[in-house]
């Protein structure tokens, strides 16, 4: 009886051991294998020297050494593995061949959305050849860009978290919803309410995409909190791989020029949109697939640039105050803020996310306030100048949608100024904080599903 | 008595290619052989001995592979390359001249205690 509880303690000591070995980015899983192996063999031979298993465990792993001292050896002999990898995986069987399904599956998704995304072509769509299409068509395609794009994203979401059959239901009821409203409207051609569907369809379908990402854990913070994590490193990504995209097509163009062959109507009308709609599932395989390989670059992003936005805003508000210049407003000046506001939500979101909840509050939180709250002040500011004049202006769907967008932002931020200040001063938990970021995600999606559904019939399609 | 780290590391390549020359031979029984080799006063470190395999492995001069010992565990054994017993025979003649050139210099010397550990039967002189 106490002998297998004994065998039962070892066994569980050498897993702990075994996982904290593993947390070595210098020791890959084999060097792992290969230490355990000693470990074990050590043991054996003490435990017929007389020792208890645990004493046996202890000298054992005494006698492998400081794990600190261990890992920097490691790392002489193996430098480049302080260069996390991304592509290679490591040569542990089982999980090379997971990986590899898993590429392929993405590929074929990236490949199935470009072909998808071309298919009205086939029946006379085609985005350029006739003036009739540019009005008709370039809505159609405009209002529908996401729906090429997202269910498939979604679906590979579905496939690898093995989503139970009831939410998958829900799932397909919500793309064949998004059809239905973004195909309904009689839209005028080239109508603002048009283009509102347009932008804001893609912001609620990003909802669905994410509870097929959380899989069962969209109900916890921490399951929304990696979806936010992995938007923010598929934007990341999606930048880099269009920025190599660009450097392609400039050799592609220079390399066919010279031998006399225009690559542009190939370019415009292939390579781009095929490219952009798949790289948003290559980006999210990359995304998945590194997310435990490399320090995530958002949270990187965000140190570097809140204490520079917080500085601009500052001296802006210091500007203001010294000069006495009133906010001019022009017509776009709401979109401005708004954007503003997003950008500062995106720098307090990812700081968020790479925070520890129970460190203390340090510089860094202090500054996240001033630049939070600053931010809100400049948009108070802003808000209060267009308020004076929103009659004169009339309440065109754009302006709307605008103004709708700056007071859940606004909202949002002002709250989180509260309990971050709270936390600051000692009053509150971090985790707070968190807990109200997570909640307030299905607000976005919900305020885009109104956009796209209730704005066009309310403002007459025009 | 503990030799020097720097002994250790500069001795650690001839030492490990000498035992898989002899044979086939996997780290723990590696470490092992250093024991038993060296009457127990040769102290290595048990994990510093896969760096130096590793280094050794990648410089050709030995080969690893995977094999699943009687206990059904895997276990990483190493076998000597050609160019591992070619670096063997260098570094024999490297310690043959290091060696030869204390011996003439411990002849001169008298060092106090200096021969004790090598010699443990001067105690009683």
């Amino acid at each position: 009886m106490s002998a297998a509880g004994h065998t039962l303690s070892l066994e569980e000591q050498i897993d702990q051991w075994r996982s904290y070995l593993r947390r070595r980015q210098t020791i890959h899983s084999v060097d792992v294998a290969e230490l355990e192996d000693h470990l074990r063999e050590q043991i054996t031979a003490l435990v017929e020297a007389g020792l208890a298993a645990e004493e046996a465990f202890l000298v054992a792993v005494k006698r492998l050494g400081n794990l600190d001292a261990l890992s920097r050896e490691f790392a002489r002999e193996h430098s480049e593995r302080l260069w996390k990898q991304l592509v290679v995986v490591s040569a542990d069987s089982g999980e090379l061949a997971r990986v590899r399904t898993d590429a392929i599956v993405a590929f074929c998704l990236a490949v199935a959305a470009a072909a998808a995304f071309k298919l009205p072509a086939l029946f006379g769509l085609e985005l350029d050849r006739n003036i009739e299409f540019l009005e008709q068509g370039a809505g159609v395609y405009a209002r529908n860009l996401s729906l090429f794009v997202l269910p498939l994203l979604t679906g590979y979401f579905v496939w690898k978290r093995r989503l139970d059959a009831r939410t998958f239901r829900w799932l397909i009821a919500a793309f064949v919803a998004a059809v239905v409203f973004a195909n309904v409207y009689p839209f005028a051609a080239g109508s603002d309410t048009e283009a509102l569907a347009a932008l804001h369809l893609p912001i609620a379908l990003w909802f669905i995409v994410g509870i097929a990402y959380a899989g069962g854990r969209w109900g916890e913070i921490a399951g929304r909190m990696d979806f936010i994590r992995f938007s923010g490193e598929l934007f990341i990504y999606y930048v880099l791989i269009a920025l190599g995209g660009g450097v392609l097509t400039g050799f592609m163009a220079l390399l066919f020029k010279a031998i006399g062959i225009d690559a542009e109507p190939f370019f415009t009308f292939w390579l781009l949109p095929c490219g952009a709609v798949g790289a948003v599932l290559v980006g999210s395989w990359l995304v998945e697939a590194k997310q435990s390989v490399i320090e995530n670059m958002a949270p990187v992003l965000t140190r570097l640039f809140t204490p520079l936005f917080a500085a601009v805003l500052v001296a802006f508000l210091g500007a203001l105050v010294w000069t006495g210049h009133g906010v001019d407003i022009e017509r776009n000046v709401l979109i401005a803020f708004d954007l503003l506001l997003a950008v500062v939500l995106g720098l307090l979101l990812y700081c968020i996310s790479a925070r520890d909840a129970e460190s203390p509050p340090g510089v860094f939180d202090v500054v996240q306030v001033v630049l939070v709250v600053s931010a809100l002040i400049a948009d108070v500011v802003a808000l209060w100048a267009i308020a004076a004049r929103i009659t004169e202006f009339g309440f065109t769907p754009n302006r709307v949608a605008a103004l709708g967008e700056n007071v859940i932002l606004l909202a949002n931020l002002v709250w989180s100024a509260v309990l971050y200040i709270r936390f600051l001063r000692g009053r509150g938990a971090f985790t707070s904080l968190e807990w109200w970021q997570t909640a307030y995600l299905p607000v976005y999606a919900l305020w885009a599903a109104l956009v796209v559904a209730i704005f066009p019939p309310m403002f007459g399609y025009s | 008595m503990a030799i020097n780290k720097d002994l250790v590391a500069a001795s650690s390549t001839p030492i490990v290619l000498a035992i898989l020359a002899d044979e086939d031979s996997y780290g723990y029984a590696i470490l092992k052989r250093v024991r038993e080799l060296s009457g127990g006063r040769m102290e290595w470190t048990d994990g510093m001995l896969y760096p130096v395999l590793h280094r050794l492995e990648r410089l050709g001069h030995i080969q690893a592979r995977w094999e699943v010992a009687d206990s059904g565990r895997r276990r990483k054994y190493y076998r000597i390359t050609r160019s591992g017993h070619r670096q063997l025979a260098e570094e024999h003649r490297q310690w043959q001249a290091v060696d030869a050139t204390l011996r003439g210099i411990w002849k001169g010397l008298s060092l106090p205690g200096g021969m004790a550990s090598a010699a443990p039967l001067a105690e009683g002189v």
